[in-house]
């Protein structure tokens, strides 16, 4: 069903059971340091780490099958747009060209553009696991106790976290107005003009605002009737305490991060990798 | 009873209290006068509008800090001024259990969502865990820590907001129409959770609601009505049943009350009438044998050709769970038919499977004896209608005619048509002088008949109702259900959703009960609603006129609760017809 995907779903393994701030630092920290080197190697270690803790999340597909077609889709639009409007920034960087085939003078396809691309695909890649494993095994609401203990004001962590938890009701609520419109002759298959459609649709989101609305009245006067808000810091139900695992990955984490810079000042001389001087 | 003996402290003062919300022209509660004692449970009553609401806000702080306005006079909670109060030094006095206890339920967790007042307070992990867990088990759900909201009942919802208020060890519990998304047998095991928690922790109660019979099933010590912004009556339930005030405020009084009065009884205090329980049946016994004798057995009308359905309809969403399980009914032209069951029983999906929503994985459903498997959700539309519980999910245009005439404009029909077939509409649903309107203009209940009257124009034979009369005072409830027996009568096949007991009793001769996903009965409401094997396994409850028609000796209770029934149509078609 749609209104899995951004579900929560308890499970009983090594990631899940790190807290979310040890999550949400290790995912700052990877991505930092794929985002910062452009060294195709660093980027593919990275890249393999970040498979294995999918792998050991126990993610299942299905879960995350309909992002993954919209990060692919954007990953190729990203490769095809750089190659349109600088086919030669790759040799810019590198300070060599070497030339595979030529269809014009400015869209010569070189080793150097092909690397540089390459690369850059590869810090989304691995990247965006990180981000989905995140997301996925944090409970929201430890995410927000997470965000919090970084210093991220509690009001606004709550609001982000209730975001998360009432989506899937959101979900639910728009498949149960779509069908009763539907019933009313509203079609919103394929066969409609995709103008019509877009305006039916229309017809869907005004109730599922209306809807919305009730439900954050409804929400917000519960939270004031038992003192939300009522001092500068509050505790965490499920916020975890950190464990010796925590500590391990965070350390780690930082590692790989430190390895990246390091990488980049003493083995590089620069954030590029060049192989081809 | 043990609490009046006790000396009387007042916990709660309203003196010569009013209140306006600034949203409105005229003051909500007027000359307020009301003083509430420590361990009192008092029943609050009144029809929708009639402040009883808004009283409540003002105790639970949510007046004046979310809904702004101007207050009179003075309210005292625990001898402290009110206004002189915010609300989080007035959540610790007076803890608020929310009418919906769906969208109440604010952690992802049982755990969580009790704990959430005290993460608001700063308490530390451990003693956090401690003090859920302790009060989790005074409401029974203390096994249920880890469970989502997804994963409970209606029932255990309720019981986790009971407890979620409790953790702050308030002194005065405050019930906001605790029964109105519960079924029949659940609601009975909620008031009799509050009456525990009342007698063990020594609570002050406060419970709003209009369904006064399931309440008074339990005892309490005062009944007060508001109506119009005043209080009208302040007394114990057996003087108020003696007093014969609730009918003309549109407020339901128990049914084994009414079914007293047609026998010409005269209810006094001494009856003790508050409970059927309490209630001295010497004193009626008599009458009421002379009453049921003499009511003469109705005709039943002769039964008509099929119009919708099904053989052996099977669904099931996943493999696991069978939602729907081999279900066969008949519903014949021109039926009112109710569909009652638990939540989660299967009512819903079948009602989506016969709008072609979802499609059954085994059996077929016939439409006048035409098998409709091959019929779209567009196709079916024509001659079914539907029409969801909440009218807010339902409207999504700003000015009523467009919004009744959105379903023919879908259809290309032209705009000339479309005028007379709308006004139609709307005339049967008594919107004609709100035509030009905006429907933000319009009452919970109008919402609602211009939800019918955008499904009544497109002129369905059958019109499925979920949960038509959910959230309805008994006066709007009335209006509601003598609207849709109209159109019945104008030869739409009408089905209703629902859970509530009266509205099966009254209005639907024949009722199908699912429970677990299969049928377990299919006959006359009376029937069902006098089967205690029934009543217990679809969490419906026998209708309080069979117990007394048991108690008192009668034959055969059937066949009184039929006889009050029909006495009843009859003396409430006359009314109309004297309107």
């Amino acid at each position: 069903m749609k209104s899995k995907l951004f579900d929560y779903i308890d499970r009983d393994n090594f990631v899940y059971n790190l807290s979310g701030l040890t999550k949400l630092l290790a995912f700052v920290c990877f991505t930092f340091s794929v985002m910062f080197s452009y060294d195709i190697r660093y980027i593919l270690f990275v890249l393999v780490l970040s498979f294995c803790f999918f792998r050991i999340s126990e993610i299942s597909f299905r879960q995350i099958r309909t992002m993954l077609i919209y990060v692919a889709v954007f990953l190729l639009l990203n490769f095809c747009l750089t190659y349109l409007f600088s086919p030669q920034y790759g040799t810019e960087i590198y300070g060599t060209t070497h030339e595979l085939f030529r269809f014009n003078g400015r869209y010569t396809v070189t080793l150097e553009q092909i690397l540089y691309q390459v690369t850059k695909i590869l810090k989304y890649a691995s990247g965006i696991p990180l981000g989905m494993i995140f997301l996925l095994t944090t409970n929201p609401s430890e995410f927000a106790a997470s965000m919090n203990r970084i210093g991220v004001s509690y009001k606004a962590a709550y609001a982000l976290a209730l975001t998360l938890r009432y989506f899937p009701d959101m979900i639910r609520d728009y498949q149960d107005i779509s069908l009763a419109q539907q019933s009313r002759g509203l079609d919103l298959s394929k066969k409609e003009k995709l103008g019509t459609r877009v305006k039916n649709i229309m017809n869907i989101f005004v109730p599922l605002i209306f809807t919305t609305l009730d439900r954050i009245e409804l929400i917000s006067n519960a939270m004031d009737l038992r003192g939300f808000g009522k001092h500068k810091k509050r505790t965490w139900y499920a916020g975890k305490p950190l464990g010796r695992n925590d500590y391990l990955v965070m350390l780690f984490a930082a590692a790989v991060l430190a390895g990246s810079i390091c990488v980049s000042v003493f083995v590089n001389g620069s954030r590029f990798y060049n192989p081809f001087v | 009873m043990g609490i009046n003996e006790k000396e009387k402290t007042p916990v709660i003062e309203f003196k010569d209290f009013g209140f306006q919300y600034f949203s409105q022209a005229e003051p909500t509660l007027h000359d307020i006068n009301l003083t509430i004692n420590k361990g009192e449970k008092v029943l609050l009553v009144g029809p929708s509008g009639s402040g009883k609401s808004t009283l409540g806000h003002c105790l639970n702080g949510l007046i004046p800090f979310s809904y702004k306005g101007e207050i009179s006079g003075s309210l005292k909670i625990m001898g402290q001024e009110t206004k002189e109060m915010d609300i989080f030094r007035l959540s610790k006095m007076v803890g608020t259990v929310l009418q919906d206890s769906d969208g109440q339920f604010i952690g992802l967790t049982v755990g969580e969502d009790v704990a959430f007042a005290l993460e608001n307070d700063c308490v530390g992990l451990e003693k956090m865990r401690e003090t859920v867990q302790r009060v989790t088990d005074i409401v029974d759900m203390g096994q249920l820590l880890k469970s989502s909201p997804y994963e409970l009942s209606g029932g255990q919802k309720q019981r986790v907001s009971f407890a979620g208020v409790m953790v702050d060890d308030v002194d005065i519990l405050l019930f906001d129409e605790p029964l109105a998304n519960l079924d029949p047998a659940t609601g009975k095991t909620a008031i009799d959770l509050i009456d525990r928690v009342w007698r063990d922790q020594e609570k002050t109660v406060i419970i709003i609601e209009h369904r006064l019979e399931d309440v008074l099933y339990r005892d309490v010590d005062r009944v007060i009505v508001v109506s119009d912004g005043r209080i009208t009556a302040d007394m114990s339930p057996d003087d108020l049943m003696a007093a014969d005030i609730l009918p003309s405020l549109g407020i339901r009084e128990p049914l084994y009350v009414t079914a007293l009065k047609y026998a010409g009884i005269k209810v006094t205090p001494e009856m003790h009438a508050g409970r059927l329980d309490t209630l001295d049946l010497d004193r009626i016994r008599e009458p009421l044998l002379l009453w049921n004798r003499s009511q003469v057995k109705k005709e039943r009308p002769a039964e008509r050709t099929a119009i919708l359905s099904a053989d052996h309809i099977s669904f099931q969403y996943t493999k696991k769970r069978k939602i729907l399980q081999d279900i066969s009914f008949s519903i014949r032209e021109g039926e009112m038919v109710s569909i009652v069951g638990t939540n989660g029983a299967g009512k819903s999906t079948l009602a989506k499977v016969i709008c072609g929503f979802v499609k059954e994985d085994e059996g077929t459903l016939y439409y006048s004896g035409e098998d409709m498997s091959d019929w779209t959700i567009k196709e079916r539309s024509v001659k079914i209608g539907y029409v969801m519980q909440n009218p807010n999910q339902m409207i999504c245009k700003p000015m009523i005619y467009d919004e009744v005439a959105l379903g023919l404009r879908i259809r290309g029909v032209p705009e000339e048509e479309i005028e007379p077939k709308v006004d139609k509409a709307l005339k049967i649903c008594g919107l004609s002088p709100f035509k030009k309107w905006p429907v933000s203009a319009l009452s919970f209940g109008q919402k609602k008949r211009v939800t019918i009257a955008s499904v009544l124009v497109m002129e369905p034979q059958i019109l499925i109702l979920d949960e038509p009369t959910a959230g309805q005072d008994y006066h709007h409830y009335t209006e509601i259900m003598e609207f849709l027996k109209s159109l019945n009568s104008q030869g739409v096949t009408i089905i209703m959703i629902t859970h509530d007991m009266h509205l099966m009793l009254e209005y639907t001769p024949h009722a199908i009960v699912i429970s677990g996903g299969k049928k377990i009965g299919d006959a006359s409401a009376v029937d069902i609603l006098t089967d205690e094997d029934i009543a217990e396994r679809a969490n419906l409850k026998v209708t309080s006129l069979y117990e007394l028609a048991v108690k008192t000796g009668i034959d055969d209770p059937s066949a009184f609760v039929q006889n009050f029934i029909d006495y009843e149509r009859g003396t409430r078609h006359n009314e109309v017809e004297a309107v």
